[in-house]
């Protein structure tokens, strides 16, 4: 177990070493330095500032420099606004995180009940309806249903604003990053459900003269969870990057407008910060997930 | 004189039974002819509703888009001109509806082909347009796919077929892989490769546009690792296989085992895996060009054609609806194929 978790670890360090790697030899390899702007600076000048920002010494003396800054919590300077990256990063992060912890929530509540649902009801119109829209829902990229929601209920019906500023525009971001993984997670519990109610545990506990509710939520569904915690880093992950493009149609200022926004303005810093930043969350989050679903279900072995 | 029965022998009179006729002999014979395991596959595969449904769907998908720039005199980036005259009046047209000047030049006895789905806002024929996205569209799903597989089972084979040593270092390299955020680093090469690629003259490049290239470039880099672990996992259990064994016994190639033992074997789940890749290399591809990283202009595909909509989305929404529809209905349609395909061909899944 301890073993496991120290292997996992070990290569989560890996791979966030790794994005950092690629990230920063990416930018790196771009042709012009920050420095190569349309008023051409004087040569003393460019000097004193590639030795302000280290630009002078060579690449991989650069890489670890930009590594000790990065550990010290110091992601540079936007090149756009001057301003001091850490700080953008984290208030956007707070927009951004309640808007996925939200959808994440929701996927995974809405996703349990639906699936159960459809298990329990199985080949009822219920079920038809509930495979219908999961079946559905997965073949939709969420920057179609988002301009979708938006087409419907903001210009067609009118009942939300088109752009509003307080709280209750979070409803259809939410709504639409939380519609893919909502399906996922509906077919996930509806598979495990199906496969723990056929368990012999469960016909035991029927014979027992155990009532089916109490059946349903402390023998099947239990059982039935494990597979859905494994989904929930991956499941993160999409709606960090879903949040992308979702933050971009409603216009709001999060993680995910910021860097649509950064990488139109070719502004490297914030690039290279930002995907940085959301790796770790992703990384971070995969780890979690795989350990739980290890401490949940000691029965598993992941290799 | 008879000798006299015991009754209880199992003799039997031969004088109590009759010869059987022609038509009962036939009726013994075995029902079916023997199948092979593709037969037995498709046979299955065309027994399942939605699978012949997103056949069907994907087959008109195709055919319209083979054909529709041969009949519409449109192309994809033309602004259409009224009788070789510049026609200010025809943007954001609905669908099969005529600009002004045209419908003026149709009264003088010209003849205008329709705007099936209308025209964009710089008067571009949209129907065409559509066409050309999802023309694009299916093209990086196929071609990223068929990339994938290729990487994938060449290093998935020699990762499982070899074990030891050299296996668990590329599957550590697989697993670091695996564990990046593919979104982000896709972006982030493509944002990174642009650029690069820019600056450089070649005809092929140039061709294709370096947003294209850069997704092939993403796609070979990232997208295998799922293909090869599969490839991998199948091969490791197959490699243990008696005939295998025979095989090694009278001298045969690793090259040789590989090629006619072992892919035959896992050849199935390699298609079900392609067919279910190429719907999520549309999606990557439409979410790319969505944000404004995918496809050069003027050259459209689905997921720019939905992005531009989003400007005149008050007022002329039914430019989003074609294209997003369509990436739906492609999407939808490989996934339930891959899925009929999987319930065809797996089988592991074959006695439920």
């Amino acid at each position: 177990m301890t073993r496991y978790i120290v292997k996992r670890v070990l290569l989560a360090i890996v791979s966030v070493f790794i994005i950092c790697a690629i990230t920063f030899f990416a930018m790196n390899a771009i042709p012009g330095g920050p420095f190569n702007s349309e008023k051409a600076l004087s040569e003393a000048t460019k000097q004193v500032l590639e030795q302000r920002y280290n630009l002078d010494k060579p690449v991989p003396v650069q890489f670890v420099l930009y590594l000790k800054n990065l550990l010290h919590g110091d992601f540079g300077v936007s090149l756009k606004t001057g301003r001091d990256i850490k700080d953008t990063l984290f208030s956007c992060f707070k927009v951004s995180g309640r808007l996925g912890l939200t959808a994440a929530v929701l996927a995974v509540i809405a996703g349990i009940i639906l699936g159960s649902m459809a298990a329990l009801f199985r080949n009822g119109p219920i079920d038809r309806i509930i495979v219908f829209f999961t079946t559905l829902f997965t073949a939709m990229p969420s920057f179609v249903f988002a301009t979708f929601l938006m087409l419907v209920f903001c210009i067609k019906l009118r009942w939300l604003p088109v752009w509003d500023a307080s709280s209750k525009s979070l409803i259809l971001p939410v709504i639409a990053l939380a519609a893919y993984p909502t399906a996922y997670v509906t077919r996930l519990t509806k598979t495990s459900m199906l496969d723990s109610l056929g368990q012999d545990y469960i016909r035991t506990a029927r014979a027992k003269g155990v009532p089916m509710v109490k059946v349903i939520f402390k023998h099947a569904l239990r059982n039935a969870l494990i597979p859905v915690i494994t989904y929930v880093g991956p499941m993160l992950a999409y709606i960090l990057t879903g949040s992308l493009v979702v933050e971009n149609i409603f216009t709001i200022g999060g993680l995910g407008q910021q860097f649509v926004k950064s990488i139109n303005n070719r502004d490297y810093p914030m690039i290279m910060a930002t995907t940085i930043f959301l790796a770790v969350v992703m990384v971070i989050c995969n780890l979690l997930s795989d350990i739980a679903y290890k401490v949940v279900d000691p029965r598993i072995t992941l290799d | 004189m008879e000798a006299k029965k015991n009754p209880l022998s199992m003799q039997i009179d031969p004088a109590l039974f009759e010869a059987a006729t022609d038509d009962e002999k036939r009726q013994a014979d075995v029902m079916s002819e023997s199948t092979t395991f593709f037969k037995d596959g498709m046979r299955k595969l065309m027994k399942n509703p939605l699978a012949v449904g997103s056949i069907i769907v994907l087959l008109l998908i195709i055919i319209t888009i083979t054909v529709a720039p041969l009949i519409v005199p449109y192309s994809y980036s033309e602004i259409i001109k009224v009788n070789g005259r510049r026609d200010r009046s025809n943007k954001n047209l609905a669908a099969f509806e005529y600009s002004e000047m045209e419908q003026k030049y149709i009264e003088e006895g010209g003849e205008v082909f329709p705007h099936i789905l209308g025209t964009d806002s710089l008067g571009r024929d949209y129907f065409i347009r559509v066409v050309y996205g999802a023309r694009i569209s299916l093209t990086v799903g196929l071609f990223a796919s068929i990339l994938v597989l290729i990487i994938g089972v060449i290093y998935g084979s020699i990762a499982g077929y070899t074990g030891g040593r050299t296996d668990l270092i590329m599957m550590r390299i697989v697993d670091i892989i695996y564990s990046l955020p593919d979104m982000l680093i896709i972006i982030l090469l493509a944002t990174v490769l642009q650029p690069i690629l820019e600056n450089t003259n070649n005809p092929i490049v140039n061709a294709l546009g370096t947003n294209m290239i850069c997704i092939f470039i993403v796609f070979g880099l990232l997208y295998w690792v799922g293909m090869a672990r599969l490839v991998r996992g199948q091969i490791l259990t197959i490699k243990n296989n008696e005939y295998i064994l025979a095989a090694k016994s009278i001298g045969a190639k690793p090259a040789h085992i590989i090629r006619k033992h072992i892919i035959p074997n896992c050849i199935s789940v390699i298609i079900i895996t392609t067919a279910l890749q190429i719907p999520s290399a549309i999606f990557t591809e439409s979410f790319l060009s969505f944000i404004g990283m995918g496809v050069n202009d003027p050259m459209p595909s689905l997921g720019s054609l939905a992005n531009s909509a989003r400007e005149g989305l008050q007022t002329y929404p039914m430019q989003l609806v074609y294209p997003a529809v369509l990436i739906v209905l492609i999407v939808l349609a490989f996934n339930l194929l891959g899925d009929g395909l999987r319930d065809a061909f797996d089988p592991k899944l074959r006695s439920k």
